[in-house]
């Protein structure tokens, strides 16, 4: 998996998902954290970084409620879209206008 | 196994869930007292004051808070009993939901009261019946015995792993809760017997392997979790009958059939209801066979899970079914009238069924509204349709 918020924590979790009705539990408990459960696919919008564009200012890092905005190891930003609800709060707070919300097809 | 000899008592139906409970070595109540059932709590409670028992017993500011607490006491492991009725159950709805979803076998003796506006403490099904989606099993009580004994399989059913779902005891408003009737108890050591200490599917109290109760399911997994419980409650039907004959056995009262029927065997005409309605049915099939009706009736004793293949056998034999329902459900008909007509409709079984709303609010139902009842019945048989479906059989005209 890619260099990503929770990187292979996040991927170890992953294998542990239920694939059949067998595998649940028979009562609702401990059904795992978010490392295995992903909430990014309730986005309709996706936000998308133009580099060119950005100062590194890191108010979208600080803006973002999940948070599902991490920085990269050569200081520019970057989304999780695992758990990116596609909220818009990052585009509208960044002041160079470099995330833009692109409607997703999925 | 030690000899049986039951203890007889004259007690109210409310007593004998109390002695259901006591008997049953429930380890934690949490209720709230409510009209016609908070004798059932004044009793435990008085059984706790006379050292009779160790019930940790909680009191709660409302039934909503009742049922919170069982749930919590249940998902430690420990036996968990409750009662209510009629506005403290609409109250409850939420934590219902609560219980069964995380498969908690907790016990609630609901005496049934209709609900208000306007006020009302009599008897009537519709506040227990309008939990039917919610997950519990129902078991409708005809007399203080089946309260008394519905309480003790409840809880072995309930408890059934492969089960693990809450049940809930039905027992009508004063015309049980509050009369008194012999009701033949078991001995302490042959209740032990058949109803060992609950052994939970999980619990919170197992520290070295800690769990998490309630969590979120993203629609990926919640799907699964409903389908695991909709087994669960057909399982069910398999349980109750194992329980209900093992009983039957033990104890000389036999619950070994979801349903039970009365004279049925030729009957032109069989009558079907639940709960204390049912002794009133019974006597007048006696009466009207004396008359010369070709009468029968059947009572419906778990109306969840519902005893579908059961109503099927029977509407196979039987030209013509008369539902006494004492509950109502607007914009359709009676519960267990809609209910039962619906199991049939994939089958070829097609008798001529009718449905009679009797008893709301706790208007009388004697014998003779059966003899009235079989009249119109017959004449219905006669003339081989259904011509008015719902029979608002009471009404002032």
């Amino acid at each position: 998996m890619e260099d990503t918020l929770f990187g292979e924590k996040k991927a170890e979790a992953r294998k542990l998902a239920f694939t059949s009705v067998e595998q649940y539990p028979e009562a609702p408990i401990s059904l795992g954290t978010t490392l295995s459960n992903f909430t990014g696919d309730w986005r309709t919008f996706m936000p998308v970084i133009n580099e060119e564009k950005c100062v590194k200012c890191y108010i979208c890092w600080k803006f973002c409620p999940e948070p599902a905005i991490y920085i990269k190891p050569d200081g520019y930003v970057a989304i999780d879209y695992d758990y990116c609800k596609g909220c818009g709060i990052c585009a509208n707070e960044c002041p160079t206008n470099a995330i833009t919300m692109e409607k997703e097809e999925k | 196994m030690t000899e049986y000899k039951p203890i007889k008592k004259v007690v109210s139906g409310n007593y004998a869930a109390a002695y259901g409970a006591l008997h049953a070595r429930v380890q934690v109540v949490a209720a709230y007292p409510i009209t016609p059932q908070t004798s059932i709590i004044e009793k435990i409670a008085e059984f706790i004051a006379n050292g009779e028992t160790d019930i940790q017993y909680v009191p709660v500011e409302s039934e909503h808070s009742a049922m919170a607490a069982c749930i919590g006491a249940s998902a430690t492991g420990a036996r968990v009993f409750t009662a209510t009725a009629a506005q403290g159950l609409a109250l409850m709805h939420e934590m219902l939901h609560w219980a069964s979803g995380s498969r908690l076998p907790i016990v609630m003796v609901n005496a049934n009261r209709a609900l208000a506006p306007p006020w009302s403490v009599w008897d009537e099904q519709t506040d227990s019946l309008s939990q039917r989606d919610t997950g519990w099993m129902q078991f409708y009580a005809e007399n203080n015995q089946e309260v008394y004994d519905g309480v003790l399989m409840a809880f072995k059913i309930a408890e059934d792993k492969r089960v693990s779902l809450p049940a809930m005891i039905v027992e009508s408003a004063f015309i049980l809760s509050h009369t008194y009737d012999i009701v033949e108890m078991i001995p302490q050591e042959l209740v032990d017997e058949f109803l060992p200490p609950r052994d939970p599917l999980y619990t919170l109290t197992d520290f070295d392997n800690p769990i998490s109760v309630g969590a979120l399911a993203t629609p990926n997994d919640y799907y699964e979790f409903r389908y695991k419980e909709a087994m669960a409650m057909e399982r069910a039907k398999k349980v109750i009958k194992e329980v209900g004959r093992e009983f039957g056995e033990r104890f000389g009262r036999d619950y070994s059939q979801m349903i039970e029927t009365y004279r049925t065997e030729d009957a032109e005409i069989v009558f079907m209801g639940m709960g204390s309605l049912m002794g009133t049915v019974k006597e007048a099939v006696d009466v009207l066979r004396k008359e010369g009706y070709k009468v029968g009736a059947v009572k419906v004793r778990w109306f969840r899970p519902f005893p579908k293949e059961e109503l099927y056998q029977l509407a196979k034999e039987v030209p013509a079914i008369a539902v006494v329902d004492r509950n109502f459900s607007f914009g359709q008909e009676g519960i267990l009238f809609n209910e039962s007509k619906g199991v049939l409709f994939n089958t070829d079984a097609r008798p001529l069924m009718k449905d009679y709303i009797v008893g709301l609010g706790g208007r009388d139902f004697t014998v003779n509204d059966v003899r009235t009842i079989a009249r119109d019945m017959k004449k219905t048989l006669e003339k081989g349709k259904v011509k008015e479906e719902v029979v608002w059989y009471h009404l002032k005209r």
